[in-house]
């Protein structure tokens, strides 16, 4: 039976067409609806599937649920101001997004950033990806029957949140990376509280594969499941751990390093089986990898300031502000009206725990971004839905599309 | 690249855009595919340069895996006809680019297989990304 969706797409059109003409032979494919509200879509995902039997025929996702304009209100923000926007587009990679935007910015004003901010970027924002894979491969679990492993991830998440509050005294919004810097400097105690998560995290990993790598029912609704060429995912414009499941060695910070991830000493690992376990077994990698940059920011850590030393946009010190006339100017200026960013357009793509995201900002010359466009790596990826699941058996979707990690907010901005 | 048919070449802050005519656009993104090894189409996106003539730039960014390379390519089109080749039968990644920036700029592709709204509703009128549509307030 076909349902009535009240959209019209091609594929609706391309539904009546054949259902008429299998009405003929007496065949009948039925459409399912899935979504928005299915827990599984992590978000408000939906998608029409068009079902033979068991078999998926044609898969169309229909994204916009969560759209908030956020591109328009860039343009109504203050450069400073607009930082806050970013942890609301990937909810659960909040620093990628706070580096990429503030990178964007830095580059158009071509500001020095100190070692010590840098290093704590890489340290913080390499927490972001445990932080999201944690959260992913729980709710990915979950999906496929694996309860046990959510509590797990969440032990872990939880304590990883903790380190955030401390730095920044939020969870999750953080807001931590500035225009300029970090909004605060380095909380006292921090190095202990990191170094006691460095520690205990790699034997919690440990934990993570016992429960299921070698798990059979793992294995059974993983491998070999949700497959799609690398041209595919090329043309596609798929980004991060699914191209690497794939074998290609594609990452933006060893490509086009920034924030001086060249000082670091880490692999990207990489697989070539193409498929949901693939992905898994790449991202507990990366997790890894991830592990050992933080040991090094945290153990190598420069001395400095958190803040570049650049009047007219850093606000100055509070002291400096009650005894120097020219800072209390500068704080009046950029407390009322932020700072003027010389005209110009730049590109900057960051890797996040979901692949690419980028940011192309357009100034023109004024106080607030002229122009921002956000490249989400969740846009990119789930334009690949209809490849990887058509052909494939109802009962895998759920694998294959959880395997793509995406954030609806990312996508719909 | 594209001397021939580039009307603008720039080279700022360490990053390159190239511009073309509208018209060119499918023979610009067809020669940087196959000759410079430019697999990728990283996004699509509009700027609107209102009330400046001609309007809408339309932006694509290109990456290069194999040549670690990024480029910026850009047409111009009008703000009374809005309308240009669509980049699908290059490059599939365009599609939901396109549909977006159809969506929120009303820039048209030409020969796009299915170009409809993709974030706002079907009913809604206006595309908020255009300088002349408000930030706040309850009508267009």
């Amino acid at each position: 039976m076909a349902i009535d969706t009240g959209i019209h797409s091609e594929l609706d059109v391309q539904r009546d067409h054949e259902l008429h003409e299998k009405e003929q032979t007496g065949t009948r494919t039925m459409v399912l609806n899935m979504g928005p509200q299915h827990p599984s879509t992590h978000g408000v995902l939906r998608l029409l599937l068009e079902l033979d039997g068991e078999t998926i025929l044609k898969a169309a996702p229909d994204i916009g649920y969560l759209h908030t304009g956020i591109e328009k209100e860039f343009e109504d923000k203050t450069y400073q101001q607009g930082v806050t926007l970013t942890d609301r587009i990937d909810y659960l990679a909040p620093l990628s997004n706070n580096l990429v935007y503030c990178l964007a910015a830095e580059k158009l004003l071509q500001l020095e950033i100190p070692e010590h901010a840098q290093w704590t970027r890489v340290m913080l924002t390499e927490f972001t990806r445990l932080n999201s894979h944690l959260v992913w491969l729980g709710t990915h679990a979950i999906d496929i029957g694996a309860m046990s492993v959510f509590l797990y991830c969440f032990r872990e998440r939880e304590e990883i949140l903790r380190i955030f509050e401390m730095f920044s005294g939020q969870r999750m919004m953080t807001s931590y990376f500035r225009i300029g810097g970090l909004s605060l400097p380095h909380p006292r105690g921090w190095n202990k509280r990191v170094k006691d998560f460095v520690d205990i995290f790699s034997s919690r990993v440990d934990e993570y594969e016992e429960l299921l790598t070698n798990n059979r029912i793992w294995t059974g609704r993983t491998k070999g499941i949700g497959y799609i060429s690398i041209e595919d995912m090329l043309d596609l414009g798929v980004t991060g751990p699914m191209l690497r499941a794939a074998g290609l060695k594609v990452d933006a910070r060893k490509d086009s390093p920034y924030s001086s991830y060249e000082k670091f000493d880490f692999d990207v690992p990489t697989r070539t089986e193409n498929d949901v376990f693939a992905r898994y077994q790449v991202r507990l990698l990366e997790m890894r990898e991830s592990l050992k940059i933080i040991r090094q920011a945290m153990e190598g850590m420069p001395s400095g300031s958190h803040q570049a030393d650049a009047p007219g946009i850093i606000l100055p010190d509070r002291e400096k502000m009650k005894t120097q006339m020219e800072s209390l100017i500068y704080h009046f200026k950029i407390v009322t009206e932020g700072f003027r960013v010389p005209e110009g357009e730049v590109y900057q793509a960051v890797e996040s725990p979901r692949g690419e995201v980028g940011c192309y900002m357009v100034s023109d010359g004024t106080q607030k971004p002229y122009r921002v466009h956000w490249r989400g790596p969740s846009f990119g990826n789930l334009q690949c839905t209809s490849r990887l699941i058509e052909g494939t058996l109802i009962a895998d979707v759920i694998a294959a599309i959880g395997s793509m990690d995406f954030v609806l907010g990312d996508t719909d901005r | 690249m594209l001397e021939d048919i580039a009307v603008d070449i720039k080279n700022a802050l360490g990053e390159e855009t190239i511009e073309v005519a509208p018209e060119n656009i499918l023979n610009a993104l067809g020669r940087l595919k196959q000759d410079h090894k430019f697999e990728r189409l990283t996004s699509v996106t509009g700027v609107d340069r209102y009330p400046a003539e001609p309007r809408f730039e339309v932006v694509y960014h290109l990456q290069s895996v194999a040549n670690k390379r990024r480029l910026r390519l850009k047409a111009r089109v009008s703000g009374a006809n809005p309308e240009i080749e669509s980049a699908v039968p290059v490059y599939r990644s365009a599609d939901w680019y396109e549909r977006e920036t159809f969506d929120l700029f009303g820039i048209r592709f030409r020969n796009h297989p299915d170009l409809r709204r993709i974030m706002l509703p079907e009913d809604w009128e206006g595309y908020p990304l255009r300088k002349d549509y408000p930030v706040t307030g309850t009508r267009y």
